[in-house]
């Protein structure tokens, strides 16, 4: 069994059971493990609990993308075959986020076809639109927004990207939102508006300012930049309102922030902070998913023994291979209780947050097999 | 003196690798070890994550280079969490002389923008202020003898080291287009290396080998395969038998338990197709026909002595 956690019991089943929750984000530092949970609790609601789901991944493993028959980069969801859904009628789709075609998209959604053409062929958007910093985000908030609003899905299974922190997530719409309302793109748009500056009040500082771009960048990007923006302003409140809209989406109870945390102290203080912001921007955290805890128990043999007996065993010269597995024994005992005060530490901080564990697997998962298997640990 | 360090000849030594591989702890060790022999060495991060600071058990870091552990002989590492906004206006003070103009961009939100939207730009400030610290000399001499960048994840480091690329399709001529090729000369020099923190676990390692395929495309130079978080030899043999467990336990004057017996054997096994998965990740990183440096599992946690084994281990390598 999984070492004891102290915190409350996390009743995955009846998370991925009721047909009140729509939205599951899994979210937490890179390497935990979270797209591998997310393709689980997905498989999980489509063959134990019959609901039609959709997991969508941001950079998935190869392996692991390729064990859902996702190949490439696509924006359409694809029915994962091979499963066992004969018995709950579930239907399980998984897609990768295509960053760059959820962009134009969304442009081409918001603007005249003319005007697309022209924002699609400006080297800022091009730019933009595959390596702005935080665009990864906010296209993926884009696509949960789309895929949600389409409702022909029980169960909308969320990745998060895996983002310098995990909070980028939250923040890259609001930056995004704040970026298109800014000064500075107003300051730009003004001349293309027929020179009529909104910021007359700052005209002074706005002379300073063009002289200081046009010497910094120079002349050309400016010009590039200022039709950017400019076919960009059409796109304004298209823009801010979907933000807006998935924003409060992720608030309402009909989503269930999943923290994915490994047992160790950097991926914990980072779900702690997760945890924090979640609370503060009232978003529903469901609870903490811990990967990867190793089991063990003592079977009449503590780790302080089992050390000691090796010793004595290495030092006869005899029984090496019992001496290793002693070893090996008392590292998966301490190893364990490791792993248990990490984790004490984030339900001391938020002890009403429920937690479930699942026990480190000797190999990686690539396969239905494995994603079944996590799925069932989970529950 | 000095002869420590004839394994890792670079000026500037660039750390990259999964998240949760441990990057940031090899770099500190890397730092510690160049810095070993009364040398002295930046480690610098840009991520904001104050990574460093935690490492080293101190307050966030402020935008300065300061002195975070004194090394052997009177060597010093110093450290550098460095900032895009403050990046962006030091380079335009050093520059342009902008004066109130810079403060006029940072009030109209200028600085948000140019380091938010203008792509590749923000990582040119980056890359553009470590390659300020790794040449910068005073009274003829080098001010530091390395630089170690806690680099980006290895799924974007492509990215943020070939600044040119991304600032080239946006900007053809003036100053920052001079700036990013100087520092697009500096990376693809021998005085730069990229070494790439791994651990035995298919996911690090393939991101590790898609890492050092861009890199070798881009013609930066690759230095270390660092496998991290590498486990004691056990049971090297390779076979485990429960009547030969009983045998042991017994040998060691303890009750052989069916229990006991069970247990162990399951965990053995456990252990030995863990290995096994191990040692075929590992063959597949040898292929590679890099160096490659394998640093121990520190199950109680890093602190400066647990650094200075690691800073060890890698200086020998």
């Amino acid at each position: 069994m999984v070492a004891e956690l102290t915190a409350p019991r996390l009743d995955v089943d009846g998370l991925l059971a009721d047909p009140a929750i729509r939205i599951v984000v899994c979210c937490g530092a890179g390497g935990v493990g979270k797209t591998t949970t997310a393709a689980a609790l997905g498989l999980r609601a489509a063959e134990v609990h019959g609901r039609r789901t959709v997991v969508l991944t941001i950079d998935p493993a190869r392996r692991l993308a390729q064990s859902m028959g996702l190949t490439e980069l696509d924006n359409t969801p694809r029915q994962v075959k091979g499963i066992d859904v004969d018995s709950s009628g579930g239907e399980l789709y998984a897609m990768m986020l295509d960053m760059k075609r959820t962009f134009d998209e969304v442009v081409e959604q918001h603007t005249t076809p003319g005007r697309a053409a022209e924002i699609f062929g400006n080297p800022f958007y091009q730019a933009m639109s595959s390596t702005f910093a935080g665009t990864q985000e906010y296209m993926a908030m884009e696509k949960l927004g789309q895929l949600r609003a389409g409702d022909q899905w029980d169960l909308i299974v969320v990745d998060t990207p895996p983002s310098r922190s995990a909070l980028d997530f939250l923040d890259a719409p609001a930056r995004l939102s704040r970026f298109l309302d800014g000064r500075m793109l107003r300051l730009l748009l003004a001349p293309a508006r027929g020179g009529r500056s909104v910021f007359s009040l700052v005209t002074a500082s706005f002379g300073l300012f063009s002289k200081a771009v046009q010497k910094i960048l120079g002349a050309q990007l400016l010009t590039d930049l200022s039709g950017f923006v400019a076919a960009l302003d059409s796109m304004f409140g298209g823009f801010r309102q979907r933000a807006d809209q998935t924003y409060r989406i992720l608030q309402d109870p009909q989503t269930a922030f999943l923290l994915v945390a490994a047992p160790e102290r950097d991926a914990i203080r980072e779900a702690a902070y997760f945890a924090e912001r979640l609370v503060e921007e009232r978003m529903p955290l469901a609870g903490l998913v811990l990967n990867r805890m190793h089991q063990t128990e003592p079977a009449g043999l503590d780790a302080a023994e089992s050390e000691a007996a090796a010793d004595r065993l290495t030092a006869d010269g005899d029984q090496q291979i019992t001496a290793d597995v002693l070893r090996i024994h008392a590292g998966l005992l301490r190893q364990s209780e490791r792993e248990t005060t990490v984790a004490a530490e984030f339900t001391r901080a938020f002890p009403s947050v429920p937690a479930t564990a699942i026990a480190a697997q000797p190999a990686d998962v690539h396969d239905v097999d494995g994603l079944r298997t996590i799925g069932t640990l989970i529950a | 003196m000095g002869d420590e360090h004839r394994n890792w000849p670079e000026r500037l030594h660039v750390v990259t690798g999964k998240g949760g591989t441990g990057k940031s702890t090899v770099a500190a060790a890397l730092a510690l070890g160049l810095a070993a022999g009364g040398r002295r060495t930046l480690l610098v991060e840009v991520e904001g994550r104050q990574g460093i600071a935690q490492l080293f058990g101190l307050q966030p870091l402020p935008y300065s280079e300061r002195r975070v552990a004194a090394t052997t002989g009177g060597g010093e590492v110093r450290a550098l969490a460095v900032d895009p906004e403050e990046a962006l206006l030091e380079y335009l003070d050093m520059f342009y002389k902008l004066g109130a103009a810079g403060r006029a961009l940072r009030k109209v939100g200028a600085i948000d923008f140019a380091t938010t939207i203008a792509p590749g730009l923000r990582d040119v400030l980056l890359t553009g202020k470590v390659k300020e610290a790794t040449t910068r000399s005073k009274d003829g001499g080098r001010v530091y003898d390395a630089v170690v960048l806690d680099a980006p994840p290895t799924g974007r480091v492509g990215r943020f080291l070939n600044v040119t690329e991304e600032t080239a399709r946006l900007v053809k001529v003036g100053p920052i287009k001079t700036q990013s090729e100087g520092v697009a000369s500096l990376l693809r020099s021998p005085m730069t290396a990229v070494h790439v923190v791994t651990l035995l676990e298919e996911m690090p390692v393939q991101e590790t080998l898609d890492a050092i395929a861009e890199l070798t495309a881009l013609k930066i130079p690759v230095g270390r395969v660092v496998v991290n978080g590498a486990r004691p030899p056990l049971l090297a043999g390779g076979k485990v038998t429960k009547a030969e467990i009983k045998r042991g336990l017994t040998a060691a004057g303890l009750t052989a338990a069916p229990a006991t017996v069970n247990q162990l054997a399951a965990e053995a096994q456990a252990h030995l197709t863990r290995r096994e998965l191990e040692e075929s990740l590992r063959l597949e990183l040898a292929e590679l026909g890099r160096p490659m440096v394998e640093l121990p599992l520190l199950p109680d946690g890093v602190d400066r002595a647990a650094l200075d084994d690691l800073a060890a281990l890698l200086m020998r390598a």
